[in-house]
């Protein structure tokens, strides 16, 4: 029974940082493979995301709706982002990460001044459950299944919607799209509005267990431009194998030597992989060699 | 053509070193701009003689940022690879400094010594990170985020070494409340060593090293390396097509970069005794990007004002509190990328030759 219990330890404690990791890169996955566009305010959509949903929660709004209001109200400020900065800077990717590192600067400073360093958070929910001797939180569990969740429903997006096969259009070849009548600046608008979403959904989903302080987008970000960098410019192809194996180097280091031992690991994998792959893991999978 | 490109072989190689003091890649050449050199040089030796100690000692603290600038305008506005690592550098070498210096203490001018081994070991860990980086043909945006992300877990690796436990030697580490108690630059001498605390003897010291890192780093960029560097940054494929092994220019440029922002760790560390986590978080991580930027990234001098001026006007809006002073700065590197990407003080240092071009334009309409 004691080693069920130590198998299903290792397979939550994998888990949980699969969901992490998924959920910090996805949004910043869509927006750098969809327009090679890196989006340092990645950590504060995510700040915006945690901060509605805790604020809805506490005026009485259930939960589940908080977060999808977060993740809403990331979206909108995304596109308006898109349509104010980042549309004025396509062509120039090293400007565009200079100009959004602005804005994250702004933006936690703006939260520190209008609603102070600390905002009072909401309680994890669900309780706990408890296997063998071993106590593990049910959110978590919910949390796994919200990654797994979101990654197919991208799938569906980007292959079975409308939305999807003209943004597959527009990243293969965006003149021959906008030959054929679709309007790429709406799409790159939608995509970062959508990548901006789903760093507010990440945060949603992560302030009930997280302390809300204006700079905790900070926490996702080194997960998240890992993943990213291990995963290359695919979401399906990338990120989620890259998840994968970045997940058990995270869940193993962390369970051996602590969190931060986990993100020095992670740091030295990265930097082992792309010396490999330099293009990542869908680069490999694509066989697009440098 | 020059006289200089006719007959380099007569020369001798300080003059030719010399010569490479302006050229192509900087701006200001001819007898004006050295003339506004020596004015500017000989206002700041006699700044101290109109101002007291402590005042003077707090400039110092302006001129110890102007290295690591000065390295990121090598790497970013000349090899043209964005590097979010610098405050890395400058803590290693900070905290290195620190160690050293608590452990061995200030005789015989080891502090010195010290400030040489923190930027040797700064070196050293670009040249590992820039190893794996530029030989694995990392460029753009990833090079960005991989030197940010090793930033922000050094600064959570340094965050919580609060235990005793952390100790290098008699060095508390001190997690989040930073190290200090190290001694200043201490300069031996005859009789009796020269500590250069806070003081208008630093203050001249530094002003001394901020002249010679610009004249050493203006020959370099003027140079066979300098020229390559550029043709990097404007075409790599072309550069390689022409024989040039890019990563090594990259990866000199990038360790070069990295010992000046040691440099500036150190001298931060020396002036303030006092080194914390917090000079490597991301908001600090994002200054020297912004002083650069602003300034005019591919050329020092513009980068030189530039950083000098904005850190100015940081600390002028700091009275009203520092988060007041940090969304400026987001603005006026938001502002700068969109309405002026070379830099506005390069912008300003250009438009006279622009409106001359525009008049003669309209001339020979």
């Amino acid at each position: 029974m004691e080693f069920l219990t130590s198998i299903f330890a290792a397979f939550y404690q994998f888990g949980d940082a699969f969901a992490f990791l998924v959920l910090s890169a996805c949004g910043l996955a869509i927006i750098f493979g969809m327009m090679g566009v890196i989006n340092l305010a990645h950590g504060e959509f995510i700040m915006c995301g945690a901060y509605v949903t805790v604020m809805a929660t506490r005026a009485g709004i259930p939960l589940p709706l908080s977060i999808l209001l977060g993740s809403l109200v990331a979206g909108i400020i995304g596109i308006a982002l898109e349509r104010l900065v980042i549309r004025h800077l396509y062509g120039r990717p090293l400007d565009t990460i200079v100009a959004t590192w602005g804005v994250s600067l702004i933006a936690t400073q703006g939260t520190l001044i209008v609603l102070g360093s600390t905002m009072q958070g909401v309680g994890t929910p669900l309780g706990s459950f408890v296997v063998g001797n071993l106590s593990f939180s049910t959110y978590r569990i919910v949390l796994i299944f919200a990654a797994l969740a979101v990654l197919g429903g991208l799938y569906l997006l980007f292959n079975k919607t409308r939305f999807g096969i003209l943004a597959r259009a527009t990243i293969q070849v965006p003149h021959m799209a906008e030959g054929l009548g679709v309007n790429t600046r709406h799409v790159y608008a939608l995509t970062f509005g959508l990548g901006a979403a789903l760093a507010g959904l990440t945060g949603g989903l992560y302030a009930p267990t997280m302390t809300m302080v204006p700079t905790m987008g900070a926490t996702f970000i080194v997960e998240a431009f890992v993943t990213v960098v291990v995963g290359g410019a695919d979401v399906f192809l990338g990120t989620a194998p890259a998840a994968v194996v970045l997940a058990v180097v995270k869940a193993g280091m962390t369970s051996w030597q602590g969190q931060l031992f986990g993100q020095i690991a992670l740091l030295i994998a990265v930097v082992i992989v792309i010396r490999l792959l330099p293009r990542g893991i869908s680069g490999f999978i694509l066989k697009e060699r440098a | 053509m020059t006289l200089s490109d006719v007959q380099p072989r007569r020369r001798s190689r300080l003059a030719a070193a010399f010569s490479r003091l302006e050229g192509p890649q900087t701006m200001g050449r001819g007898p004006g701009f050295w003339a506004g050199f020596l004015i500017v040089v000989a206002l700041a030796s006699a700044y101290p003689l109109f101002s007291d100690g402590y005042t003077v000692g707090n400039t110092v603290y302006f001129f110890t940022w102007t290295f690591m600038a000065m390295g990121l305008s090598l790497i970013w506005g000349y090899g043209g690879a964005l590097s979010f690592g610098q405050t890395a550098f400058f803590g290693l070498a900070g905290y290195t400094y620190g160690v050293l210096t608590i452990n061995i203490g200030a005789e015989y001018g080891f502090t010195l010594v010290a400030l040489l081994l923190a930027m040797l070991v700064a070196g050293a860990l670009a040249a590992l990170i820039g190893y794996f980086l530029f030989f694995g043909r990392i460029t753009g945006v990833f090079l960005g985020i991989v030197t940010l992300s090793i930033t922000l877990v050094f600064e959570r690796f340094m965050a919580q070494t609060a235990g005793p436990q952390w100790a290098i030697g008699s060095a508390r580490l001190n997690g989040y409340n930073g190290m200090s108690g190290m001694p200043p630059l201490t300069i031996p001498w005859p009789s009796g060593d020269i500590v250069l605390y806070p003081d208008v003897t630093l203050y001249y010291v530094v002003l001394g090293l901020v002249v010679l890192v610009y004249l050493g780093l203006r020959m370099l960029v003027n140079s066979r390396f300098g020229n390559v560097l550029v043709a990097i940054r404007e075409n790599p494929e072309r550069a390689e097509m022409l024989g040039y092994d890019i990563r090594k220019y990259q990866l000199g440029a990038f360790v070069i970069g990295a010992m000046l922002a040691g440099l500036s760790g150190v001298l931060y560390t020396a002036w303030g005794q006092y080194i914390t986590p917090s000079s490597m978080s991301i908001t600090a991580a994002a200054l020297p990007i912004v002083w650069v930027a602003v300034g005019g990234r591919s050329d020092l001098t513009a980068t030189l004002v530039g950083t000098l001026v904005v850190l100015g006007g940081f600390q002028a809006l700091t009275i009203y509190g520092s988060q007041y002073a940090l969304i400026v700065m987001g603005a006026l590197l938001v502002v700068t990328v969109l309405v002026a990407p070379e830099g506005i003080i390069a912008a300003i240092a250009k438009l006279p030759a622009r409106l001359r071009a525009r008049s003669q334009k309209g001339e020979a309409v």
